[in-house]
């Protein structure tokens, strides 16, 4: 046996989960696809009193598409699923371009996208994505619910707002505005490896081509999901160019404090932000329309 | 011991029920409780793939799951591929031989259920795209070149 002995329940229905986090949210975790937390479990670095096992939750599993013609997304759609929609594809090509960045198919099978929104790990990509691109997140709780913005969900190190007696249950992420262009890349050693530095772009163009919006959301740089809006700003009204995009490249330190581990130095991460920047926001640009 | 729950579970087309506690891991259940040990472990903490097994048909960590997890599903193991006797391998086992896509063998099972499904869905894949497949598996031994090898031969004789 490798994780320490704990109680398990496997409610079949969302009242009935809530029901059981409110009675035990401080001691329980709330188990989704597994791939943080059994992990966790079988290195007994978290020995939780009890697990509360979504997977026999109906219902929790699905993209659909929004009321504002953006996506909507119960937060135990496997990983792979997102991968394989036609439907994120079409309205968040973004997601569908960087969802084959986590981790692997195996991973991706059981990996859900709740669960990793909730985890917060700095290196995990749904949450620099879910930032990138103004995901909302809905919280349910006995008797409650609320919607948080992305990007006022993660306060820290595997830290967020979402309190031991609720659950997150659904994902909405709004259609994207017209003349944008979205992009994904990563660094990391391997494929399927935690990546050293990753990145999230898009660039919104107005009628002449100029940058109307743009915005940079790294991870594996801080913290949790870490925007950049300082460097993003030196783009507005700017024709994309390699000038312009230089420019915002080497703004983009100033805003990042990435820690360095065995395989990267913090001046490494550094230098692969900028080069991310480069090759993202050209890629963003082209896609929005832009000749680069 | 602590509380045990009921874990009813078809496995290679047989149905096994055993209690067992909540902790236990698929991986050892299948190990230990089935004795179906063709299920290799090596981390246990879900990068190195040698647990891989099929679960409703999708590859998945066994050790990544508990086995309580599995109640009502269907699980599949690397001995639910060859038939009886020592010559009676699967075609995918058939071309890891054939193109000495394995040395130690402790991998094996884990490359074997990961290529499995992977085949079925891209009968005719790239090298590029069996190298993205298999990255969730790792070999010390063959440095992968001949396990690429043995997949494209495996697909080929398949489309043959």
């Amino acid at each position: 046996m490798k994780p320490a002995p704990f109680a398990y329940e496997a409610p079949e229905t969302l009242p009935a989960a809530l029901v059981s986090l409110a009675r035990y949210g401080d001691e329980a975790k709330v188990l989704a696809g597994g791939q943080s937390l059994i992990p966790v479990l079988n290195f007994r670095l978290a020995q939780p009193a009890r697990l509360i096992d979504l997977n026999r939750i109906d219902g929790l599993s699905y993209v659909r598409r929004g009321a504002d013609g953006g996506l909507s997304i119960g937060a135990m759609t496997r990983q792979r699923e997102l991968e394989r929609s036609p439907l994120v594809r079409q309205v968040a090509p973004l997601l569908a371009e960087a969802v084959p960045w986590i981790a692997h198919p195996q991973i991706r099978n059981r990996g859900t996208v709740g669960g990793s929104l909730a985890h917060a790990d700095p290196a995990a990509e749904l949450p620099a994505l879910a930032v990138a691109l103004d995901a909302r997140f809905r919280l349910v709780k006995e008797g409650g619910e609320r919607w948080v913005a992305a990007r006022d969900f993660y306060t820290g190190l595997f830290a967020t707002l979402l309190e031991p007696d609720e659950l997150m249950v659904e994902i909405a992420i709004p259609p994207a505005a017209p003349s944008t262009g979205f992009s994904f890349l990563e660094v990391a050693r391997r494929h399927g490896d935690y990546a050293q530095v990753g990145l999230a772009a898009s660039v919104t163009l107005d009628a002449d081509g100029r940058c109307r919006a743009a915005r940079l959301v790294y991870l594996s740089v801080g913290d949790g999901p870490v925007e950049t809006p300082v460097a993003a700003a030196l783009l507005i009204g700017q024709a994309l160019n390699g000038e312009s995009i230089a420019a915002c490249a080497a703004a983009v330190n100033g805003e990042i404090d990435p820690l360095g581990d065995i395989h990267a130095t913090p001046e490494f991460k550094r230098h692969l932000a900028q080069v991310l920047a480069r090759r993202a926001l050209a890629l963003a640009g082209e896609r929005a329309g832009s000749p680069m | 011991m602590s509380e045990t729950l009921n874990v009813a579970v078809t496995v290679n087309g047989k149905k096994s029920e055993r209690a067992v506690e909540p902790r236990l891991l698929l991986s050892d259940f299948l190990r230990h409780d089935l004795r179906l040990t063709g299920t290799h472990v090596g981390c246990e903490h879900g990068v190195c793939g040698a647990c891989t097994v099929l679960l409703d048909g999708e590859p998945v960590r066994s050790c990544l799951l508990l086995a309580v997890q599995a109640d009502g599903r269907e699980v599949a193991t690397v001995e639910s591929l060859s038939g009886e006797g020592p010559d009676r391998l699967h075609p995918l086992q058939e071309a890891f031989r054939d193109c000495h896509g394995l040395q130690c063998g402790f991998c094996t099972p884990g490359f074997l259920m990961t290529l499995l499904p992977f085949l079925d869905e891209n009968p005719d894949p790239t090298e590029p795209e069996i190298r993205a497949a298999i990255s969730g598996n790792l070999c010390r031994c063959t440095g992968y070149q001949h396990i690429v090898d043995a997949v494209l031969l495996a697909a080929a004789r398949r489309r043959a």
